[in-house]
């Protein structure tokens, strides 16, 4: 190694790491400020806590209904995941594999309502669901979910649909096998990768989802986990509860964290699929 | 078997297409007729007004700061934002020269990087604002008390408080949580270009800020493109960071008011979902503008390897 690769990698390094804390730092305070006393985070707001406040944790959990947020998107995350895979790829399969008329029109239907603002759609959805009593419904925000998933779900698919090999699924059918039957045995086990990275981005786009539920879902007893926080820090903060409200911040960030750092690869392979078309 | 096949094809196609129209399609269509009346949204009766909605647009100042305000982030987020993931993927893929006898090669631990980087990335908008809402705090917020341990209690602020600062306090939180994913983007792109071109160029006596801009950015230059238009996106959606950051609505002095937010305000606080369907409309139309100029900006010659 020369003297100017030396040179470089220290310079290199030196960057990499100050970005590096740009981006730790943030949640090391907070994860520190969770577990002090409300004393402590004002008078060190950067010192070590003097020790391990849990009950800080165990507060936010029940007393801050984060458990219950918790439970609440666990059930409109899964439910919701559930449909729009499945309806996405059946779409997907559909105008990947069939010609019927109105075929590019049904597609392009789909991809375009990738690209408009959710916000425009979403005075006129608070009406629509208003009128059909979804309002403040699991059910209804589930609904909500699955239909604003379908367009990148059914892009990403539809692609890689058209990458399997034909011949297995023409095989199945000249074996007696009926059209749904060779869509459920043969077709989606065999797109089981792009299965999992647009799952991946589907999970985690639908867990970290706001603004939907926060004009749809006002509720207080059916808040998800990101609204239910936010809604806990406005009224908490007059209260001066700060030890918990970072409780429940960072009980809220782990979970993804910790599925992130397991699942690294599949996760950043699975959000750029979504960028590099 | 014709028979069969389409009956199969609405069967499948049926319940994504009624879900699809219902929920995405109709409450489109349905915000372009409404910006044409004079609907409050809270009672079902209306008149159609023409371009009444969009005359009182046109004249109304804090509809203009926010696409003010929507203008800039709309060019310095995706700016810095995509500078930074280009700059720190360059140094992942390219900045360690020299080892392992490669002319060029990634730093060392460039997968540990990435892991951390890309953090931000899975959490929730909403739970990164607030995260920073926290850290600005002038009382006990991280930056503040930062500031005065080491001894800069000058530069100490009243960040989302002070009008002229709330905006870039923002910017920043946008530009943090976002860079991660085009580091990972980008040096995706960057490890599928082949090798011989760097050591080609290194030969021919290139340095390290010639090779990235003459062999690494045109090559990246489609991936550049489609991140542009994501982050543009965005960056004129920002709904999250200004309604749970700044104080409302709009922060202080309205210098955090964006379209987004104020389709909200307008619609939920002021009953008035007529002119709030109406900026909607006009944002869109903004989308569609910056969609046009980015794809037009970037039309040039593909370069294929």
């Amino acid at each position: 190694m020369g003297s100017e690769g030396k040179i470089l990698n220290v310079f290199s390094h030196g960057i990499l790491v100050v970005w590096g804390l740009l981006v730790t730092l943030p949640l090391l305070w907070a994860v520190m400020s969770s577990l002090k006393t409300d004393k402590q985070i004002f008078t060190s707001p950067w010192g070590l806590p003097s020790a391990l406040h849990f009950d800080n944790w165990s507060r936010a959990w029940s007393k801050s209904n984060i458990g219950d947020f918790f439970l609440n998107t666990i059930l409109v995350v899964g439910c919701s995941l559930i449909g729009t895979m499945l309806l996405g790829s059946m779409a997907a399969y559909i105008l990947a594999r069939f010609e019927f008329p109105g075929k590019r029109f049904i597609y392009f239907m789909f991809v375009g309502g990738m690209s408009f603002p959710i916000i425009l759609a979403l005075v006129p959805l608070f009406f629509v669901m208003k009128n059909m009593s979804l309002l403040n419904t699991f059910h209804g925000l589930i609904l909500v979910y699955i239909a604003y998933s379908l367009p990148f779900t059914v892009f990403f698919l539809t692609s890689f649909f058209k990458t399997l090999p034909s011949s297995v699924a023409e095989a199945a059918l000249i074996d007696g096998a009926s059209h749904t039957r060779t869509f459920f045995q043969v077709m989606l086990p065999m797109a089981k990768p792009g299965l999992i990275s647009v799952g991946i981005f589907n999970f985690l786009g639908q867990w970290n989802q706001y603004m939907l539920p926060t004009v749809l879902n006002t509720d207080e007893d059916k808040r998800v986990l990101t609204q239910g926080l936010v809604q806990l820090a406005a009224s908490q903060q007059y209260k001066g509860d700060w030890s918990a409200l970072f409780a429940g911040l960072v009980l809220a960030m782990l979970p993804v964290l910790g599925v992130y750092i397991l699942f690294q690869r599949q996760v950043q392979a699975g959000l750029t699929a979504g960028a590099l078309k | 078997m014709q028979h069969g096949k389409y009956r199969f094809i609405a069967g499948f196609l049926a319940l994504p297409v009624i879900l699809y129209a219902v929920f995405v399609i109709s409450p489109f269509v349905q915000a372009v007729y409404y910006s044409f009346t004079d609907w409050t949204g809270l009672s079902s009766d209306f008149k159609m007004v023409g371009f009444k909605n969009y005359d009182w647009l046109l004249h109304d100042d804090l509809f203009w700061k926010a696409v003010g305000h929507n203008v800039v982030l709309l060019l310095v987020v995706p700016l810095v934002t995509l500078g930074l993931g280009l700059f720190f993927a360059f140094m992942l893929n390219v900045g360690g020269r020299g080892r392992k006898n490669a002319a060029v090669s990634g730093v060392r631990g460039s997968g540990l990087y990435k892991v951390i980087y890309f953090f931000p990335q899975v959490l929730s908008i909403a739970i990164v604002a607030l995260l920073f809402q926290f850290t600005y705090n002038p009382r006990n917020g991280a930056i503040n008390s930062f500031l005065d341990g080491v001894g800069l209690d000058s530069l100490q602020q009243q960040w989302l408080a002070d009008p002229k600062l709330a905006l870039w306090c923002l910017m920043a939180v946008m530009v943090w949580s976002n860079v991660g994913f085009y580091v990972v983007l980008f040096s995706a792109g960057m490890s599928s270009i082949p090798r011989d071109f760097y050591e080609a160029a290194l030969l021919d006596g290139a340095n390290r800020i010639k090779t990235f801009f003459k062999i690494t950015l045109p090559l990246l230059w489609d991936t550049v493109q489609t991140g542009w238009i994501y982050m543009g996106i965005i960056a004129l959606d920002a709904f999250a960071v200004v309604q749970i950051m700044t104080v409302g609505p709009g922060g202080p002095a309205d210098s955090t008011q964006v379209m987004g937010y104020y389709v909200y305000t307008k619609t939920f606080h002021d009953g008035q979902a007529g002119r709030a369907t109406t900026i909607g409309v006009a944002m869109l139309i903004v989308t569609l503008i910056f969609a046009v100029i980015v794809t037009r900006l970037g039309r040039r010659e593909r370069l294929e390897y």
